[in-house]
């Protein structure tokens, strides 16, 4: 099979549609006006303007196009909802953030940052696939709860979460929703009402809108603080002059997506699971992270561990071949840890080590997805070639973690007994104090019995949430033997 | 702006080492094999050498690693064949990171882990030779 350019990494970033580059080409040149402007220079672009809010508002059904804020990205747009939201609220909602523990990192990192200025943060914890369950988060709030992060669909493993289930109980509750739809957004129908969500991001660029612009939607009822300050741009809550040229695009993205949605997720799922087919039938020993692809998964990625190899040569050799793909491996990022997605579905440490993110947009053809499994196949043979851990798998010195043979110590035994201590450590989370040990295990408590189960497990499960990993699961029976009496 | 296909992630030299690895495989009736792994990104090296007269004969690798570590211990077999047990024992991985024309900072423990697999394989024959004496 010819050589072929082929790009599978739609989920980091698209190419801009010619109908959006179009629709911005006027306004670098022709309305280069500033919105705040009074004269008609301002008013030309202001109406441009007004009609992307449109465009945008009525992709994700929002109540009004006033309800949205424009950033300069996803990033921006997740820092805002967070960090806005929380500056806005603490006083009168309380200073307790519920955030799943697989959010994207511009999640994870505001939700961090709030923690060094008084907040308090519980991860849920998600199973196998990447599901997050909604008692989970139920679980996991408290009365001093202000905010919970759960995103629509995992950047990295494609899970689709139960965000209408989760806003059911955040509004039983009283408490604001944010939903990060990163992963979501112009790859599956989006209605803010429907889902009952109170913030929600999102960045064009990953449905064929340009660079430069994310989206805050943010109904009245949940109020964020600015923290861009200067003018009062965009209803004063971001100011700086709009990126318009980027917003217009965005808006007709937003609009396109819509308008080609049901035909290009029908195009994506059927290379999905042709490409899905496609390896599993030609590769041995690869293992799916999240869902099969189907109602659980979002239709346009596979990630997919190669074992005895790792991920960084798999990625080099395919770009070799014209493949573009991601890795979520310790060897691809730069700070040499494996993705903390990988991690919390509590992948085997030398499967994340093996990772692989191919995601798929509407422009792929039948042809690229086998030109891929063809060139995947090979690749992986030539790695598994150099690996020392296949001829050690096929000696027997080391078993197999995706189809055991019996035989041999695992890869994670192997690895730490010849670098002398385990690869990927886990970083120990600092404990927490036996006072607030005590106060969480109470809450958890008087929580259990409002719900009618007060056994000791259903305490244990309540108590380990708000824990997160901070207290050792001896220690919390210890507490709620003594407690519960 | 070049075309897409012209940009790599490495140099010129450490791709053409990761591409076209130099001594991959294993040395048969080793004289001294040497494997070790990093603690921190996961990664395992393996050389086997092949050593008569107090010299290295024949040096090969395998590697389970990122590109910068197949190149790394591409270079490293490449470097040591031939030199004397005293040389190879001072062998340093900065020599790796020179003649690969530089790593990433990021990526220099490959090397290092290319100098200790080497190290670990000049043990291993050294062991084995007093175990026989």
């Amino acid at each position: 099979m010819d050589k072929r350019s082929v790009y599978l990494d739609h989920q980091t970033t698209t190419p801009v549609l010619e109908e959006a580059l179009q629709a911005m080409i006027p306004y670098f040149r022709e309305a280069y006006g500033s919105p705040s402007s009074l004269h008609r220079y301002g008013l030309q672009v202001r109406e441009g303007l007004s009609e992307a809010r449109k465009q945008i508002a009525a992709m994700i059904n929002a109540e009004s196009e006033e309800d949205l804020i424009f950033t300069s990205g996803g990033t921006e747009s997740a820092n805002l909802a967070i960090k806005g939201f929380a500056d806005a609220n603490m006083r009168t909602k309380g200073n307790h953030i519920v955030v799943s523990a697989i959010e994207h990192p511009s999640v994870m990192n505001s939700v961090e940052y709030l923690t060094k200025h008084g907040f308090e943060v519980t991860q849920v914890p998600v199973d196998d696939i990447g599901r997050i369950h909604p008692e989970d988060v139920r679980a996991a709030i408290t009365p001093k709860t202000a905010l919970v992060a759960i995103h629509l669909v995992n950047h990295d493993i494609g899970t689709i979460q139960p965000v209408k289930e989760i806003a059911k109980i955040t509004a039983e509750k009283g408490i604001a929703l944010y939903a990060d739809a990163l992963a979501a957004a112009g790859w599956m129908p989006i209605d803010v009402r429907d889902l009952g969500v109170q913030l929600l991001s999102f960045s064009p660029h990953r449905f064929y809108g340009p660079k430069g612009i994310g989206v805050l939607y943010r109904s009245r009822k949940a109020r964020v603080t600015s923290h861009i300050h200067g003018g009062v741009q965009e209803g004063g809550r971001r100011a700086g002059t709009e990126n318009v040229p980027a917003i217009i695009g965005a808006g007709v993205a937003a609009e396109v997506a819509v308008r080609d949605m049901e035909k290009n997720v029908a195009h994506v799922a059927m290379l999905q699971k042709r490409l899905y087919d496609g390896l599993w039938k030609h590769v041995d020993f690869i293992k799916l992270n999240g869902p099969v692809p189907g109602p659980l998964r979002i239709c346009n990625t596979l990630n997919l561990s190669t074992e005895f190899i790792e991920g960084e040569g798999q990625l080099l050799l395919l770009d070799h071949q014209g493949i573009a793909v991601a890795s979520g491996s310790s060897c691809v990022s730069k700070s040499l840890k494996v993705s903390h997605v990988l991690s919390a579905i509590k992948l085997d440490h030398a499967l994340a080590q093996g990772n692989i993110i191919m995601s798929l947009g509407k422009d792929n053809t039948v042809e690229d997805v086998d030109y891929v499994v063809e060139t995947f196949s090979k690749i992986v043979h030539k790695l598994r070639n150099m690996s020392p851990m296949w001829k050690e798998f096929e000696e027997g010195v080391i078993d197999s973690v995706i189809n055991p043979t019996g035989r041999g110590k695992s890869f994670t035994q192997h690895a730490a007994d010849i670098s002398g201590k385990p690869a990927h450590e886990a970083e120990k989370a600092s404990p927490l104090s036996a006072e607030r040990t005590e106060e969480l295990v109470r809450e958890a408590i008087s929580e259990a019995k409002a719900t009618g189960d007060s056994t000791p497990d259903a305490v244990l499960k309540r108590a380990s949430i708000k824990a997160g990993g901070r207290v050792d699961s001896p220690t919390l029976v210890e507490v709620i033997k003594r407690l519960l009496g | 702006m070049k075309e897409t296909k012209e940009y790599t992630l490495y140099n010129d030299t450490v791709m053409d080492h990761f591409l076209n690895p130099r001594n991959m495989g294993d040395v048969q009736e080793a004289d001294g094999v040497g494997e070790v792994g990093a603690a921190a990104c996961g990664d395992i090296m393996k050389i086997s050498l092949k050593i008569r007269d107090g010299k290295i004969e024949d040096a090969r690798f395998k590697t389970f690693g990122c590109g910068s570590a197949i190149a790394s211990s591409s270079m490293a077999t490449e470097l040591i064949k031939g030199r004397t047990l005293e040389e190879a024992k001072n062998f340093s991985n900065q020599e790796v990171v020179d003649a690969l024309g530089g790593l990433p900072p990021v990526k220099i423990h490959c090397s290092v882990l290319a100098e200790e697999a080497l190290k670990a394989a000049i043990e291993d024959y050294e062991a084995k030779q007093s175990a026989s004496a």
